[in-house]
């Protein structure tokens, strides 16, 4: 009779065996495949890196801005900054979480919105960084290989040899006498166009490069021992650029990169893009329930679940950022 | 609607007296480990930039106990250091701000382990096969992009 009776109990329905709400569970099995799939792309980065162990750009060397900050060297500072205003973000998420289980309308509005405000700040921050990384800095050349051939000199600071970088820009000598110019469609027979042309061919630089005694040439490979990269003597920087440059390049984008492997551009707009995505659809989500908070809607059905289910999703965008902050910036 | 929150973190050695006090108390240890991660990434330590351990040399067993233990062999401490806090970051987000630690042992372990296995999986296929081509360019004849 007790087997019957716990039968009846067992499979008549209405059981919660993990103790959630249908809709709480399923955000988290949308989760576990989220993060499935930001796993496998970071995985794939790590993949390209590994491939390329001893040619990656070294992230400390290329994302180095801080807003407002001209010339300053700056790693990592800004990314920092953007880390703590996802997890800002994130705790006045839970804040309003922790607000509407006692039914707190007007504290549940402040955080969602002060939630919804972090996010869109940490959106901009990001477009800031892309930015500066498409425009470049320092420019250099890409040889018909596909190696990138940077630009600096060898500066005294506090009694060491420091290798300084320069910019292509302030000593590659432009050509008065110019005769190449970017193909327009109006003068082309059936609309044919190009696009925009480098602001330099590799000529120019050359020349720039043997009426400056003290610039050499650093290639983008990593020398095991130091960890740094090699730096070619003046006459292999000459015979580098002569040979085997190809393409003047600044800044980045999927075809080129100025910082090295075209590979880390590709990867750092897709993962971060794709992480970027996601804060917005989570904003987007965020602005949603700030609405139904302040309408009330949830006052009425005297349950704030849809506060907690758009929560996790949204303390599970902090989490990715957390580990695409160590595999892009730290590691 | 009683919503049980357990408040002691760091196995049960740190209490807090109430659920917004744990909050800002994990946003103060995260921020620390954040501010960590940072100093050691502009400063870079130099007793931290080379692997705990050289290779195992040798047959069979050797390569075997080269891929165990490849996070203390392959890669540089300060590597590890970065790896080892920033899962120590997700826990704490994952148990305390979504509330990972109040839910049914069943729950957390159908998605933690299930995320955790795959991904092991992942990590490792990808690698092996990453620094397997690295060789093929170093050490074979190889030149093509493949």
């Amino acid at each position: 009779m007790s087997t019957a009776v716990a039968e009846g109990k067992t499979w008549n329905g209405g059981n919660e065996p993990l103790k959630a709400s249908y809709g709480k569970m399923m955000m988290w099995f949308f989760i576990v495949s989220d993060a499935l799939t930001f796993s496998a792309f970071l995985a794939a980065y790590g993949f390209s890196r590994f491939k390329f162990i001893d040619a990656w750009p070294i992230a400390d060397e290329v994302f180095t801005h801080f807003p407002f900050l001209h010339g300053v060297n700056a790693p990592m500072y800004y990314v920092a900054f953007m880390t703590f205003v996802l997890i800002m973000s994130s705790v006045t998420m839970v804040l309003a979480v922790d607000a509407g289980h006692h039914l707190n309308k007007a504290k549940v509005t402040i955080y969602m919105f002060l939630t919804v405000l972090g996010g869109i700040v940490f959106v901009g921050s990001q477009a800031w960084e892309w930015n500066t990384f498409i425009n470049g800095e320092y420019g250099a050349v890409q040889t018909k290989g596909g190696n990138i051939l940077q630009f600096g000199e060898y500066v005294e600071q506090d009694g060491e040899q420091i290798f300084k970088r320069i910019a292509v820009e302030d000593f590659a000598i432009a050509d008065a006498h110019k005769q190449r110019t970017a193909h327009e469609s109006k003068n082309g027979v059936w609309f044919v166009g190009e696009s925009a042309l480098p602001a330099y061919n590799v000529s120019e630089v050359l020349k720039g490069l043997e009426a400056h005694e003290n610039v050499l040439v650093r290639t983008h490979y990593i020398d095991e021992e130091s960890g740094e990269k090699i730096i070619l003597s003046r006459d292999h920087s000459l015979k580098a650029v002569k040979d085997n440059g190809k393409l003047y390049v600044k800044g980045a984008n999927l075809q080129v990169n100025e910082y090295g492997a075209p590979l880390f551009a590709d990867f750092f707009f897709f993962i971060t893009g794709f992480h970027g995505f996601h804060v917005l659809s989570g904003v987007i989500l965020n602005m949603i329930i700030f609405f139904n908070v302040v309408l009330g809607t949830y006052e009425r059905r005297k349950s704030y679940e849809m506060v907690e289910k758009v929560g996790l999703y949204w303390h599970f965008v902090d989490l990715v950022w957390v580990f695409v902050f160590t595999f892009f910036y730290l590691v | 609607m009683a919503h049980e929150h357990k408040l002691a973190i760091f196995r049960g050695t740190v209490k807090f007296k109430s659920n917004i006090q744990k909050i800002w108390g994990v946003l103060i240890f995260l921020t620390i480990i954040t501010a960590i991660e940072v100093a050691l990434g502009i400063y870079k330590p130099g007793w931290a930039m080379s692997p705990l351990m050289t290779p195992f040399e040798g047959g069979f067993m050797a390569t075997l106990g080269n891929i165990f233990l490849s996070p203390i062999i392959y890669m540089k401490f300060l590597n590890l250091i970065f790896i080892v806090l920033t899962i120590v970051k997700a826990y704490y987000i994952t148990w305390d701000f979504m509330h990972m630690r109040d839910e049914t042992k069943a729950l957390r372990r159908m998605v933690v382990w299930t995320g955790v296995f795959l991904i092991c999986y992942l990590i490792f296929i990808l690698l092996q096969e990453g620094g397997y081509i690295q060789g093929v360019y170093e050490n074979g004849f190889v030149k093509r992009d493949f």
